[in-house]
């Protein structure tokens, strides 16, 4: 099923692709292939293969059961604020918080995960500042002016 | 003699006191990195190179570096394959199926000896390899026009795709998937912006560092998640390190084997170090007299495929260096490095930067030494590193792939087009679409675009040129087969399934 799935999408992203190909517009000094070729040829070819995954599916791959799809959504939420946290907050408190959860979500242990965070954050600081000489900030650049 | 004066010049490079230093900790960082489970090479050099280049080394020093934990990644694989049964990286895989009996067995000190003695002989012959096949790859390399070009790329993704999944359709829907990722952006010879969706984000492309750190480093860590992070403790004892000199001699000629195979599935475009530790161990095997001690903790085991996976990573050096196209993921990656770098593989890279290329060798034949030196009496010191917890490694390893990604170019769209491509990463590994395809196809894409539309210039839109000569004739052959034989040859590309023991299956089931 999930290949088939998978199948699916590919083939519809094959076609989006290949649409999106059509309307570039062709420049009036091209050369004799111009922009679209390569990109038609790539959506055609994985066409053919996105189907034949649909028609032939491998069998049925060993998905996590929900508990685990829950650890590893929030993880990827993690992860996405800590990307948007990192410029404005500066490097240690979401390096911290993210690496304390993320060490959570592998062993879940609350004492150990907020160690791991701190030392982490801390230590990660002094590596990259100091010894690599990255123009981090360790605090809120509103803290530091 | 061309070829003492290049390896001087490239000795005069290697031997100044910055060059070597960056050797040292280039190995001792590898080592590490193989050494721990699931960060394989590839993961390793990925993470480092964004961090290196913020260094601002130039450009021989991080090949130096870079390369060196490449061949330190391929040493260290073999310590937690013997010691816990876990492969450190793919390759190392093939060194699970008689190390870690032998370690069983009570003698973990010598199969870690004897693995890091056939990972020297087969890195150190196959970087003299390099340094003799390269110049002269590189001279028929000249004869190369873009047609030759375009197919030599078809048979790198075919090849790579072929070998490298058990699903044809799969392969190629990853490579198309890292092809049409390569396209996102200003078309360069029309000027024309292609499939960015109006995001000014994606103007100049998708950098394919952000790709290969989010697609190795990131999954990784979703993967271990998945596994509850099952805590790397050391399985079995080690006790003093001793040389077995008797399982040395008697395994030489093994060792050479492994060797040669290993260099030749590593001069494969696409093949790489996997195939090599496979084909030599299965050889061994194929022509032991008694067969029965294999799986068992047979020295011969050992040292075929790790001489094998070390050689194979010497071997695809030779394919990245002169034709600029990658055997493995991790001379993708290594590839990836070379283009930040703004050095162009290929041909004239030895002609015009005899340094780079001399230097790297040199640098390598070096490597090899410190490396002996590092895995044979100070293994007990790395097999140490097995006892970080995931819980630690993890978190760590993400932050380091972050803070990286971050000092390229200090942008969160970046860093969340990272995490996209870790989530892409687990759920491609979940479906067993290989990865590594769509890392070349990222890598590889504006230039397979660029040399068919430069044969289709030469040749006025006659798509018949492509196959006008010998050379793009015989690569399209090879590509063909690379494609389709896996196909056949299947059932007999199985790996033996490791031998388990009753507390095995009791830690598996606990």
């Amino acid at each position: 099923m999930s290949d088939r799935i998978t199948g699916l999408i590919v083939a519809v992203l094959a076609l989006a692709f290949a649409a999106s190909a059509s309307q570039l517009e062709e420049p009036f000094f091209a050369d004799p292939l111009g922009p679209k070729a390569f990109p038609l040829l790539i959506s055609a070819i994985s066409f053919v293969a996105a189907a034949t995954m649909l028609m032939r599916p491998d069998a049925e791959p060993a998905w996590p059961g929900l508990a685990t799809l829950m650890r590893l959504a929030i993880a990827t939420i993690i992860l996405v604020a800590y990307a948007y946290a990192l410029k404005p907050l500066g490097f240690l408190l979401p390096t911290g918080i993210a690496s304390a959860a993320l060490s959570y979500q592998i062993r879940p242990r609350l004492r150990q995960s907020v160690v791991i965070g701190l030392a982490l954050s801390v230590g990660l600081f002094v590596i990259f500042k100091y010894a690599l000489g990255l123009g981090l900030f360790a605090l809120p650049r509103w803290l530091m002016v | 003699m061309d070829l003492f004066a290049n390896l001087a010049l490239g000795f005069s490079v290697a031997l100044s006191p910055e060059t070597l230093a960056l050797a040292v900790v280039g190995c001792i960082l590898g080592t590490m990195i193989g050494a721990l489970p699931g960060l394989g090479p590839s993961n390793g050099v990925a993470i480092l190179i964004p961090i290196s280049f913020s260094f601002g080394l130039d450009a021989t020093h991080s090949l130096v570096l870079m390369t060196a934990v490449y061949y330190g990644a391929m040493y260290g694989g073999r310590i937690s394959s013997i010691l816990l049964n876990i492969p450190g990286d793919e390759p190392a895989m093939m060194t699970t199926l008689d190390g870690y009996p032998m370690a069983k067995a009570g003698r973990a000190g010598d199969a870690l000896v004897l693995s890091g003695v056939a990972s020297f002989v087969g890195a150190f012959l196959a970087t003299i390899g390099l340094m003799l096949l390269a110049p002269i790859l590189a001279r028929v390399a000249f004869m190369f026009g873009p047609a030759e070009y375009f197919a030599l790329y078809v048979l790198a993704f075919c090849t790579l795709g072929g070998l490298g999944s058990n699903n044809q359709a799969k392969a190629a829907i990853s490579v198309c998937l890292g092809l049409g990722i390569a396209m996102i952006g200003v078309d360069k010879s029309t000027g024309l912006t292609r499939f960015t969706g109006g995001s000014l984000h994606l103007y100049d492309g998708v950098d394919f560092l952000v790709a290969i750190v989010g697609l190795f480093a990131v999954a990784e860590v979703f993967v271990f998640i998945e596994s509850h992070g099952r805590d790397s403790a050391i399985g079995v004892k080690l006790e003093k390190i001793r040389i077995p000199v008797r399982d040395i001699v008697n395994s030489g000629w093994t060792m050479l084997r492994g060797t040669g195979i290993g260099f030749i599935a590593g001069l494969l475009p696409g093949a790489g170090a996997s195939l090599g530790s496979f084909l030599a161990y299965m050889l061994e095997k194929s022509t032991a007299r008694d067969k029965s001690t294999f799986g068992k903790g047979e020295p011969r085991g050992i040292t075929a495929p790790e001489a094998g996976n070390n050689a194979a990573a010497g071997g695809a050096l030779v394919p990245m260096l002169t034709l600029g196209v990658p055997g493995s993921g991790t001379t993708a990656v290594l590839l990836a490095l070379l283009m930040t770098l703004n050095i162009t593989p290929g041909p004239l890279l030895f002609t015009e930067r005899p340094e780079v290329v001399w230097g790297l060798i040199a640098s390598l034949l070096i490597a090899n030494v410190v490396l002996l030196i590092l895995n044979v009496p100070l293994v007990r010191v790395f097999s140490r590193i097995l006892q970080v917890p995931a819980a630690v490694l993890l978190p760590g390893v993400t932050m380091i792939s972050f803070v990286g990604i971050y000092s390229l170019s200090g942008s969160y769209f970046d860093l969340l087009l990272m995490i996209g491509f870790g989530v892409l990463g687990y759920t491609l590994r979940k479906l067993s679409i290989p990865a590594v395809p769509v890392i070349l196809g990222i890598l590889l894409g504006g230039h397979m675009e660029v040399s068919l539309r430069r044969a289709m210039v030469l040749s006025d839109g006659d798509w018949t040129y492509l196959f006008a000569s010998p050379i793009s004739i015989g690569l399209w052959i090879a590509a063909v087969a690379g494609f389709i034989l896996p196909l056949f040859l299947r059932p007999y590309l199985k790996v033996p399934a490791p031998v388990m023991t009753d507390d095995d299956v009791k830690r598996d089931k606990g």
